[in-house]
């Protein structure tokens, strides 16, 4: 009786332990996302509400309305950024039906090829529709009169890097039809256009305002791309960067920062309350849609992506080709010259380390502590605390605040004087932050999504069979989780590997990451050593994960024996 | 004294009451079965004995210990869900051993223990297999014996057969129940099923709106069920609303009925009369209760028929029968046909509710 009521006490405290090590990791994590992504925006929200004389007022505002050129910087990033979307999106659609609902083959090939501008910094696409239309483009004709120098290059860098992230959501979108609906359709014998806008249509609809709101803001937030492109056409990116980097007026930055803000915000809210609806609509009882062959739809849709793809091969081609010839157009042999000369002689390629660092740290250290915190979030306490809500809300804010706002938001929190942190400020530590806060809402995601799929009971259980949650944990979830968390660290080292925006604010000389030194050499004239730069991202993008598919692979195979089984 | 013993639990989300003084004692060894429709209650009481809920108000008492406020961990119970919640990356061995772990029993002990369990649930030499390659019905019994296999005092079955099909269902009701009666472990299941209820529990209590209706053996849930809500839960019934003339007759439109109970003359009545109670005559019957009645619908339902008919009475409401196939041999009912019947008086037996 005496060990039982030892042993009642022991299991007692361990019970109370893991509540409060659960309560204890999310405070750190609220802490955490506090410090870095609530209080940097909140100093920007402050900065660009003070004035000179340190009073809180709109004259920053009234000054910017009146600062001439400002309104139109506003107009054309709106109507870039319409335009991009309206070309992005129909694109990316038809692509996605290519790939879900058609009998064409090489499916796999199309997605891969699609998604590979993800492989690289946004940039890649200015440089190489500079080549390809530029002043010495080997299509300059076919712009005719209009200069690729402004918003055409712009509109079209920014299709071509947008791309994947529209096509992403849509082939999702499409694959979660129901085939049921196409059959009753056919019972009906509705014609193919009918079918097309009463269950085609309407069943992504969902997943197209989704990615009409990714690609908006993605244009609106998006930097390199005018920055290497877009001449003298003013955008409210580039014009947070010269206010900012170029200027030092960081006030002037700040309030710049706050009006990117606006309609990025905007299109989050919107996506928020889409994605919400969306997943009411879906019913575990839905049978999936399988195509069967038919040439009238899979011939022009075939002729479709192979057009696509060639073009988004002929951008990233053309960085690479770019990368090994001489001088264009004089001189077209192929060398080596940018890589020897041009990036290690010249002392950049430093900068490439860095860059595999940095990715290498934000996978590392950012994997786990999303999954660690969305698993203490989704599986440990009352879901609706206070502490659980907070965290959860910030945990998909990121997601509405671009790279660039965040960026100028460290500098004014960290660069400040009197903040204790202040030592963190142009360090590795602060931009492998950064990165993991300006990705966490989609890891975030990513790991709910896998932790929901997990039965509700598993915790009840464990705690009826007094067994500690957090060796539930060990022994169950993360491995069960585990492609999950591979998925996340996969999407953390590329996103490391290729972003810009926040780490333009935030290098030291001896920090610089590659992707913002492909800025500073196209900056500089040095479009061959840029082209080299990106070339060397996209070949470790994709080496990485291709490495990354097959230790995968053979991890899965070695782990996970039951999932392979069948019944 | 009660084994379990559950004293003015009351439990609210918001606004909604989930349990409202909940009295319930439960005996050594009993099979308990909450019953009712979904959002009574019945899995949220099950949850606050096991823990998974805190109650805002009343007790839990278990083998004579407060447990009202511990942790689940530090009370004592196994408990199944209807999802099976089996580990999917651990083998059925290891699923089974799971809450034994911790134990630093032997190794052979350990073994020795989930060949043993395995073997109690007939699924004996499966350990090595992962819970994918089993069945609903396999893997719920996989499920009882983790739960059983670390001796808990006290067994939860949360609506364990709903997710099987029919045939599994009923082999693994019956499998429970005697597993149950072998073990002598005290059980409580929720269910909606109220054939399942009546088959395999000693005792029902049927819920509704977080309010205990009644606590009964089956057969006087069945036969004297309390309510109206009872009634109609617990199998098909007819309700017949009817004033007493004497002590022993009702006045039912125009028919005069017999009830083998007292009655107060005078006081309106109300009798459920389950379908299968009514008697089917020959045509010159007039024994006591019987009357005529036209056909308006007959169900054929292999083992009985359902036939829906209208007394040719003043002033009464149509009525539901069952007639075993064995009764009527071949017969056929055909709609618009004419019946004689008779309700048995002492079938006629007033409801102690007027609800």
């Amino acid at each position: 009786m005496n060990t039982l009521a030892a042993r009642v006490w022991r299991w007692k405290q361990n019970v109370n332990t893991s509540a409060s090590v659960s309560g204890i990791f999310l405070l750190l994590a609220a802490l955490g996302l506090c410090v870095f992504l609530l209080l940097p925006v909140g100093a920007l929200f402050s900065q660009s509400l003070i004035d000179e004389s340190g009073r809180t007022s709109f004259v920053r505002f009234r000054e910017f309305a009146a600062t001439p050129g400002m309104s139109t910087a506003v107009w054309n990033t709106l109507w870039v950024a319409l335009t991009v979307t309206s070309i992005s999106v129909p694109l990316a659609f038809l692509y996605a039906y290519g790939i879900q609902r058609s009998c064409m083959p090489l499916k796999g090939l199309w997605r891969t090829i699609g998604l590979s501008p993800l492989f690289g910094p946004s940039l890649v696409g200015g440089i190489s529709f500079i080549q390809w239309f530029g002043t010495q483009g080997a299509l300059k004709s076919w712009l005719g009169e209009t200069s690729v120098y402004g918003p055409v290059g712009i509109i079209m860098a920014t299709v071509f890097a947008s791309f994947p992230h529209a096509l992403m959501i849509l082939v999702v979108a499409l694959a979660t039809s129901d085939g049921r609906l196409y059959e009753a359709a056919d019972a009906l014998s509705a014609s193919r256009w009918r079918k097309f806008m009463t269950v085609t249509l309407p069943s992504a609809k969902y997943g197209l305002i989704s990615a009409a709101m990714v690609v908006f803001s993605y244009s609106v937030s998006e930097f390199g791309i005018p920055k290497v492109i877009g001449g003298n056409f003013q955008v409210l990116a580039v014009e947070i960067y010269v206010q900012a980097v170029g200027l030092h007026d960081f006030g002037r930055g700040a309030v710049v920062a706050m009006v990117l803000l606006v309609p990025v915000l905007f299109a989050f809210v919107v996506d928020r309350q889409v994605q919400r609806r969306q997943q009411a609509s879906l019913t575990s009882r839905a049978v999936p849609y399988i195509p069967k062959p038919d040439w009238r739809r899979d011939a022009p849709l075939l002729l479709f992506t192979l057009v696509v793809a060639s073009a988004m091969l002929g951008v990233l081609g053309m960085a690479a080709y770019t990368s090994f010839i001489t001088f264009w157009p004089y001189n077209l042999d192929l060398t080596l010259h940018h890589y020897i000369y041009g990036l290690a002689d010249a002392g950049v390629l430093d900068a490439y380390l860095n860059s595999l660092w940095i990715a290498t740290l934000t996978a590392l250290f950012g994997a786990p502590f999303i999954f660690v915190t969305a698993y203490m979030l989704e599986k440990t306490g009352s879901r609706t605390s206070a502490l659980h809500s907070a965290v959860q809300g910030m945990a998909s804010l990121p997601m509405g605040v671009p790279g660039l706002v965040l960026g100028i938001g460290y500098i004014l929190f960290f660069n400040h004087p009197d903040n204790p942190v202040n030592g963190l400020y142009q360090t590795f530590t602060i931009m492998v932050i950064v990165n993991v806060v300006h990705y966490y809402t989609s890891c975030h995601l990513t790991a709910l999504t896998a932790l929901k799929s997990l039965d509700r009971e598993f915790e009840s259980v464990s705690a009826s069979l007094k067994v500690s949650q957090f060796a539930t944990f060990w022994r169950v979830t993360l491995p069960v989780c585990l492609p999950a968390v591979l998925e996340i660290a996969r999407y953390l080292f590329i996103n490391g590997m290729t972003t810009v925006s926040a780490l333009v604010f935030l290098y030291s000389p001896s920090t610089l990451p590659a992707s913002v030194s492909i800025l500073n050499l196209d900056e500089a004239g040095e479009l061959g050593p840029a082209a080299a730069m990106a070339t060397l991202i996209i070949v470790t993008t994709a080496t990485f994960s291709l490495l990354y598919s097959a230790a995968a692979r053979m991890l899965l195979r070695r782990h996970q024996a039951w999932r392979l089984v069948t019944p | 004294m009660a084994h379990l013993e559950i004293k003015g639990l009351h439990k609210q989300f918001g606004s909604f009451k989930a349990l409202e003084e909940i009295e319930l004692a439960v005996k050594r060894g009993e099979f308990v079965v909450l019953l009712g429709p979904s959002g009574c209650g019945k899995t949220t009481l099950l949850r606050t004995i096991a823990g998974l809920e805190r109650q805002d108000r009343g007790q839990i008492l278990h083998a004579g210990k407060d447990i009202s406020s511990l942790s689940p961990a530090a009370r004592d119970y196994g408990i199944v869900f209807q999802s099976y919640a089996l580990f999917p990356n651990l083998n059925v061995g290891q699923n089974v051993a799971y809450g034994l772990n911790n134990r630093r029993a032997g190794r052979e002990a350990f073994k020795h223990r989930v060949d043993e369990m395995l073997a109690l649930v007939g699924l004996p030499g499966t350990e090595n297999k992962f819970p994918s390659q089993l069945s609903g019905g396999q893997q719920q019994r996989i499920a009882l014996a983790r739960a059983l296999a670390t001796r808990p005092d006290l067994l939860l079955l949360d609506e364990p057969l709903s997710a099987l099909d029919a045939i599994e269902r009923l082999r693994l009701r019956s499998e429970i129940r005697s597993l149950q009666q072998t073990l002598g472990v005290t059980t409580i299941m929720v269910t909606h099923d109220q054939e399942e209820a009546l088959a395999m529990a000693d005792r029902i209590v049927v819920m509704k709106n977080g309010r205990i209706q009644q606590v009964g053996n089956p057969h006087e849930i069945y036969r004297s069920p309390c309510n109206d809500f009872v009634a109609d839960f617990i199998g098909r019934g007819n309700m017949i609303e009817a004033t007493a003339v004497d002590t022993e007759h009702v006045e039912y439109g125009g028919l005069k009925l017999r009830s083998a109970s007292e009655l107060n003359p005078g006081n309106r009545y109300r009798f459920s009369i389950r379908p299968e109670d009514i008697r089917l005559l020959a045509p010159l019957d007039h024994s006591e209760n019987s009357f005529f009645a036209t056909v308006d619908k007959c169900e054929f339902l292999g083992a009985f028929s359902l036939v829906s008919m209208t007394p040719i009475v003043d002033g009464t409401q149509p009525m539901l029968a069952q007639f075993s196939s064995n009764y009527l041999a071949g017969r056929p009912i055909h709609p618009g046909s004419m019946l004689r019947v008779s309700i048995p008086a002492e079938h006629l037996y007033p409801m102690p509710e007027v609800a």
